[in-house]
């Protein structure tokens, strides 16, 4: 039988194809890893689709392929192996069925015509661009080859071209001549999606931001007296992030604005509080989400955060780990930033950027005192919050912190 | 306030506006219609202008035909539009062509009203969609309102047309859909479609019962992450070509909904139109999602709402035609 690169995530229309976990002429049981498979944001094991032998690699290591694309081919016993034919029809992507009687074609696998009317099928002669493609590309003398297509199968849309012709006329022409000084260094598809989602947030929010110093003294206390108790307890280090996940969690429950997205003609509110905890991991920016932050602890959220950033650097995460966030915390302090501006989590209403703790001279009372400072910087979608609400929800979060206290229980 | 009755009053303030208007059908007197559309009518303005006929659908249509052409304003009704047939030669071949054939100097101001439409347990019988032979019919005017509001506007001008009108009532919204109705005066303009919901990325087209199912797959898709503009086409002939070209130049892509069996439908004609005035904007295929190539209407009930299109449906099709 085929094997066929499966459709792993929405909106991911190809992947890398990674190591090869077995070879050709080994044995394969049903749902055991055959190979790696490298997607925009995550790694994952390919389960085996049946029982038997692997008899060809199709797509070797290094390889990008879209989704639907047979990729390896197992003997599975009692079935007679299939031609390895190409006849149009069997291949997926290249099929549009467009007669549409009731039901419809999920995502790229082909189903049988109904009612009326044939198949669009795609020749060789490569790709194909619509009309509404070709126009724009006229007007802005764009070379279809050169665009990225994020559509089915890889077709470049409409707004692929729209995307390319932003970004080409923000590029500084010198960018696109390498001379001798200079290198070009090919995009990760990482690197790329960064790229793509902080142009998008850039270029469609209209952002603004603030920030508030937070007297964190008593958490830094707490959290260092805890701190070696805890590693015994529960196995994993006590960081400051689970208290402000919590924090941050409690408050968004408190203003259910801030977790939400611009629906156009209305504010989509989000009902789970989903927080995105932005990750450095070695082959960029990640953004694993702890899912229903709100009904967590601060020792269940301390054990989740450690596994996602662990797993991130590892280059491990799911696709179930990247989606459905609400909103995005940004531990900048890790890097000794003090204040800093973030840009928002495409679609969400806000990113809060949680600065460095540091002691300062404050004013307590009458007197100065040392304490542990810290700056929380929201940056927020002005379409759906004023300043009003964004500071009523860093506030809430910033009483939260400051109420923590050394005898607080964590 | 609901379609029918939205309908019932627009009938009752046209006849308590115009003398020469005048209501006739199966069963609308005594009973006050099958869904009661002319309930209490005939305590109201009496045997001569409530008039019920014989069973003879032929009779209907061709002594309101003839009504019409001496100058009354009759509201004829066809109790289900499944039994409209025996009055196409009445309505296709003579009301439709009056003003044309007697080059402009006799007009036929008359309403034919029908139900129409599945989704109610009718069977083959109680369920048939219509509009496609009528919107092929030139002369007529053809009316597929979806909401109280629409009905009410629409058939007060419909009354008041110098042309033939077929309206179409879908009757599972006649209760079920429930919406504002001004109580000021209004008429609404003939031949307009409504964008009853604003969006970029797909345009979905469609009219009567579908709109609902649309708008509500409308809602469950933005929450995906699709913007979807809906256009209730309300008039089906003539088709307003400018709303629907313009929405589909901003979005690029098309998907047409209809309750009705798709080859020779109202589908058809948007898609032609779209793809003669849109071509250069077109970013996907012109899609067309609606009931299968059988005659409507299976009588199990299973069956029936396979053939009805279910907001799920519309939902993959605007996530399949928004990732091409």
């Amino acid at each position: 039988m085929r094997v066929r690169l499966p459709q792993v995530g929405e909106s991911v229309t190809e992947a890398y194809i990674g190591p090869w976990l077995k070879n050709v002429g080994d044995r394969v049981e049903k749902y055991e890893p055959v190979v790696e498979i490298v997607t925009d944001k995550v790694t994952m094991e390919m389960p085996s689709p049946a029982t038997g032998v692997l008899s060809a690699i199709v797509v070797a290591e290094g390889q990008t392929v879209p989704m639907g694309e047979v990729i390896a081919e197992i003997e599975v016993e009692g079935e007679e192996s299939e031609e390895r034919d190409d006849a149009p029809a069997a291949v997926p992507g290249s099929v549009l069925e467009a007669s549409l009687t009731g039901t419809l074609l999920k995502d790229v696998a082909p189903v049988g015509p109904t009612g009326s009317g044939g198949p669009l099928v795609a020749d060789d002669s490569g790709p194909r661009y619509s009309p509404a493609v070709r126009r724009l590309a006229a007007e802005h003398g764009v070379d279809l080859s050169a665009v990225r297509g994020t559509g089915i199968g890889g077709r470049v849309t409409r707004k692929d071209i729209e995307a390319h012709v932003a970004e080409r006329d923000t590029t500084t022409p010198a960018a696109d001549a390498a001379g001798d000084d200079e290198e070009r260094v090919p995009l990760t598809p990482v690197r790329r999606t960064i790229a793509d989602n902080m142009t998008r947030s850039a270029s469609e929010i209209p952002e603004a931001w603030s920030t508030v110093e937070v007297d964190v003294t008593g958490l830094v206390a707490l959290r260092d007296g805890a701190r070696a108790a805890f590693r015994e307890r529960e196995g994993v280090n006590l960081t400051f992030m689970p208290f402000i996940v919590h924090a941050v969690a409690a408050a968004l429950k408190e203003n259910p604005l801030v977790n939400s997205s611009w629906g156009g003609d209305a504010i989509v509110l989000k009902k789970r509080v989903n927080v995105g905890v932005a990750v450095a991991a070695p082959q960029g920016l990640v953004v694993p989400v702890v899912h229903d932050a709100d009904a967590m602890d601060v020792t269940s959220l301390a054990k989740a955060i450690d596994d996602l950033a662990s797993r991130a650097r590892a280059g491990r995460l799911r696709v179930e780990d990247m989606r459905d966030g609400t909103f995005t915390v940004n531990n900048t302090g890790a890097l000794g930033s003090v204040i800093g501006k973030g840009i928002i989590n495409h679609p969400q209403a806000a990113i809060l950027n949680v600065e460095a703790i540091v002691k300062r001279p404050v004013v307590v009372g009458d007197e100065v005192a040392v304490r542990s400072m810290m700056n929380l910087c929201i940056t927020f979608d002005h379409r759906i919050l004023d300043g009003a609400e964004a500071g009523a929800f860093v506030n809430a979060a910033k009483g939260r912190l400051e109420a923590i206290g050394p005898d607080t229980v964590i | 306030m609901t379609v029918l009755e939205a309908v019932r009053d627009a009938m009752r303030e046209e006849m308590a506006r115009d003398p020469d208007v005048f209501v006739m059908g199966e069963d609308i007197g005594a009973r006050g219609g099958v869904f009661l559309a002319t309930d209490g009518f005939l305590d109201e303005f009496g045997a001569e202008r409530v008039i019920d006929t014989p069973l003879a659908e032929s009779s209907i249509a061709g002594i309101a035909l003839g009504a019409a052409m001496e100058g009354m304003r009759p509201i004829a009704e066809i109790q289900f539009a499944d039994f409209i047939w025996p009055s196409v030669c009445q309505v296709v071949g003579e009301a439709s062509r009056a003003r044309y054939g007697t080059d402009g100097s006799v007009g036929v101001p008359m309403v034919v009203r029908t139900p129409y439409g599945g989704g109610v347990r009718g069977g083959l019988y109680h369920s048939q969609n219509v509009e496609a032979l009528f919107a092929h019919t030139p002369g007529l005017v053809v009316i597929a309102p979806a909401t109280p509001y629409d009905a009410k506007g629409l058939l007060k001008s419909a009354i008041r047309s110098d042309d033939p009108v077929v309206f179409l009532e879908h009757k599972r919204t006649y209760r079920l859909v429930r919406g504002e109705v001004p109580e000021i005066e209004y008429t609404l303009p003939i031949g307009q479609a409504d964008v009853k919901r604003q969006g970029d990325d797909v345009t979905v087209v469609t009219y009567g019962l579908m709109l609902h199912h649309c708008l509500e797959a409308a809602e469950e898709a933005e929450d995906r992450g699709v913007s979807v503009e809906v256009i209730d086409l309300r008039t089906l002939r003539p088709l307003d070509e400018q709303t629907i070209l313009e929405s589909v130049r901003k979005s690029g892509k098309a998907l047409i909904v209809h309750e009705d069996t798709k080859a020779g439908g109202i589908g058809a004609e948007v898609a032609a139109i779209v793809a003669e005035g849109a071509f250069d904007y077109l970013d996907g295929p012109v899609m067309r999602l609606t009931g299968p190539e059988v005659p409507p209407m299976p009588f199990s009930p299973p069956l029936e709402e396979l053939f009805m299109i279910s907001p799920d449906q519309i939902v993959e099709a605007i996530e399949t035609l928004a990732s091409y």
